[in-house]
């Protein structure tokens, strides 16, 4: 990782989904190579047969019963789009034709 | 004797109230006039709304009335950061995204203060998305230091500290992913704590890093906090990570808990960058655990330098995953300037975000991004179980730490904000804890000579709290610090 100086920032923007301006984009190259640069200290820990940790304590799936639950009705969930119909939410075309 | 209400602790105003000598109504109607009085300089809160907190005071002072009272918290103002859901009120998490959002359902800690009679008291201000350490990056407004106007209260949970420490509210909750509850107590001398991960359920908090994230209370004593952790904690169906682990009496624990312990000072928390009065005040407290007769071990923790790098690995990959439901499609913001989906997309996310949240998100996609995700992500997560080796290995020999919370004290507004990694490395002391999965707790052990507070951390075993708090408590008693309050 210490090859790359600089990062490819409409690469991940893209990948992020969020569209960023001339000055964001300049303002985060630059910022984002100092900290990538700043991780780079993680290269000289000897990490061999060390596992890796995801959460603090073993995390195992928890299932339940699978009987019906009370849930929202669809008006409280659809309340907070900005456009819906008909219990729906309604957002620009996705296909064509 | 209202303008005396608001620096009364919890424990003091429930007496009041079993006394008869107080209503619930009165003490939130005293904390409204003073959140009145104080807020418009302070701007802790995001919202506060005053017919539903009387409402809840008067259904208290009713079932005092008819001798039903529901406990400690009956009739007490509890302030929420604004990143907890409770059913029917906003929740922005402090960001333009969710601005018009109002909960649908509650969260578990809403619910179980809801069911213990406390009066939910109001919205209290945070970074956007729990993203920052001094509440600069919230949407609305920078919450300032109660002890000093130019100052921040420290992040994110900034409201939730500031509020406590102005005498808006006696307690409050919080969340801590990297510090956000212990290092904003210490900047406003308060007590703050983390508890263990899993001990509180998250059920309801808007997730920034899910597998450090941590709800925990903000106090004006160690008794308080016990108090509210008491009722928060505890296993819940609907958080998978929640554990199954038996919630002691906390309170108790702070009588029948006695020293003298086993306390650890890692050395490499007292290196470089720590302000020299910071240093002063955390000796200080270290020699009067030594004079109580407490043996104190200088140790080792080896890869403690290494927490900031891993921390801003996990947390940002996780929070570019958490936050990708925040699309512009459901529940958020929604750009009006939209060509086709994939737009819609784009735009909504780049209106509805701040800086900080996009430069988190971006920089977590990157670590996770193909090509990257073994020298970033994966190398992380092995650092992590080192970092945790560390504590257990400490733990073999002592029963605690003692350490700063904070390498300095608060600092001016705008005075850290140009430069991201500056911001991040104020938190070097607090994040190693979340990455852990311990509990720890930050109480106020003296100013500095500019009348600031300082704020000692003491980390624990896991599930450790009873211990933690009998420790504190142990200090806290011994000293005038938690008396010391800012002039408003």
């Amino acid at each position: 990782m210490s090859d790359k100086e600089s990062v490819d920032i409409d690469y991940v923007a893209n990948l992020a989904r969020i569209e960023l301006t001339d000055e964001e984009r300049e303002l985060f190259s630059s910022q984002l190579g100092s900290i990538l640069k700043y991780f780079e200290q993680l290269n000289k820990v000897d990490v061999s047969g060390v596992e890796p940790m995801a959460h603090a304590f073993q995390v195992e799936n928890v299932l339940r019963e699978d009987v019906a639950v009370e849930g929202f009705d669809p008006d409280t969930a659809v309340q907070h789009a900005a456009a819906k119909r008909n219990q729906m939410v309604q957002v620009p075309k996705v296909i064509d034709g | 004797m209202s303008n005396d209400l608001h620096y009364k602790t919890l424990t003091e105003l429930q007496a009041l109230l079993s006394g008869g000598e107080l209503s619930s109504v009165d003490l939130t109607q005293a904390l409204i006039t003073r959140k009145e009085a104080v807020d418009p300089q302070v701007r802790a809160f995001n919202s506060l709304n005053k017919e539903g907190a009387l409402a809840q005071a008067e259904a208290s002072d009713k079932r005092r009335a008819a001798g039903e009272s529901l406990g400690q918290l009956d009739g007490i103002p509890v302030g929420l950061k604004d990143v907890i859901s409770v059913k029917d009120r906003p929740l922005t998490c402090s960001s333009k995204m969710l601005e018009n959002f109002v909960s649908p359902y509650d969260s578990t800690v809403s619910q179980k203060l809801k069911d213990a009679g406390a009066v939910l008291f109001g919205r209290l201000n945070m970074d956007e998305f729990a993203m920052g350490s001094s509440t600069e990056n919230s949407a609305f407004n920078t919450t300032f230091n109660p002890w000093d106007l130019e100052r921040v209260a420290g992040g994110s949970s900034g409201g939730s500290a500031a509020a406590v420490s102005a005498g808006s509210v006696p307690v409050s909750l919080g969340s801590d992913t990297g510090g956000s509850i212990r290092q904003p107590a210490s900047f406003c001398g308060v007590v703050g704590m983390k508890p263990t991960y899993g001990r509180v359920s998250r059920f309801g908090l808007v997730a920034y890093a899910s597998s450090l994230d941590q709800i925990g209370p903000f106090g004006r004593s160690i008794e308080d906090i016990a108090t509210v952790l008491q009722i928060i904690s505890g296993h819940d169906p609907k958080d998978s990570t929640s554990i199954e682990e038996e919630v002691p009496n906390y309170p108790g624990a702070l009588e029948s808990q006695k020293g003298p312990w086993k306390l650890g000072v890692p050395k490499e928390y007292f290196g470089e960058g720590l302000d020299s009065e910071v240093k002063a005040s955390i000796q200080k407290a270290i020699d009067w655990y030594s004079d109580q007769g407490c043996e104190i071990h200088e140790i080792s923790m080896p890869n403690m330098d290494l927490a900031v790098a891993v921390y801003y690995i996990i947390a940002t990959a996780e929070a570019s995953s958490n936050l990708a439901r925040f699309d512009g499609v459901r529940y958020t913001h929604r750009s009006k300037d939209v060509e086709n989906a994939i737009d819609l997309y784009f735009k909504s996310r780049a209106e509805g975000f701040g800086e900080e949240v996009k430069r988190r998100i971006i920089l977590g996609t990157y670590v996770l991004s193909s090509g990257y995700y073994d020298a970033y992500y994966l190398r992380a997560q092995k650092v992590r179980t080192l970092i945790r080796q560390d504590f257990m290995k400490a733990y073999e020999t002592v029963d605690a730490l003692l350490t700063p919370t904070s390498p300095f004290v608060s600092f001016k507004a705008g005075e850290k904000n140009e430069d991201p990694l500056q911001m991040y490395l104020s938190d070097i002391y607090t994040i190693s804890a979340n990455l852990a999965g311990i509990p720890g707790i930050s109480l106020p052990c003296g100013q500095n000579s500019q009348g600031l507070p300082v704020g000692l951390q003491i980390l624990g075993k896991p599930f450790g709290e009873s211990g933690l708090l009998a420790i504190a408590n142990g200090y806290e008693q011994a000293h005038d610090h938690s008396n010391q309050h800012p002039t408003l």
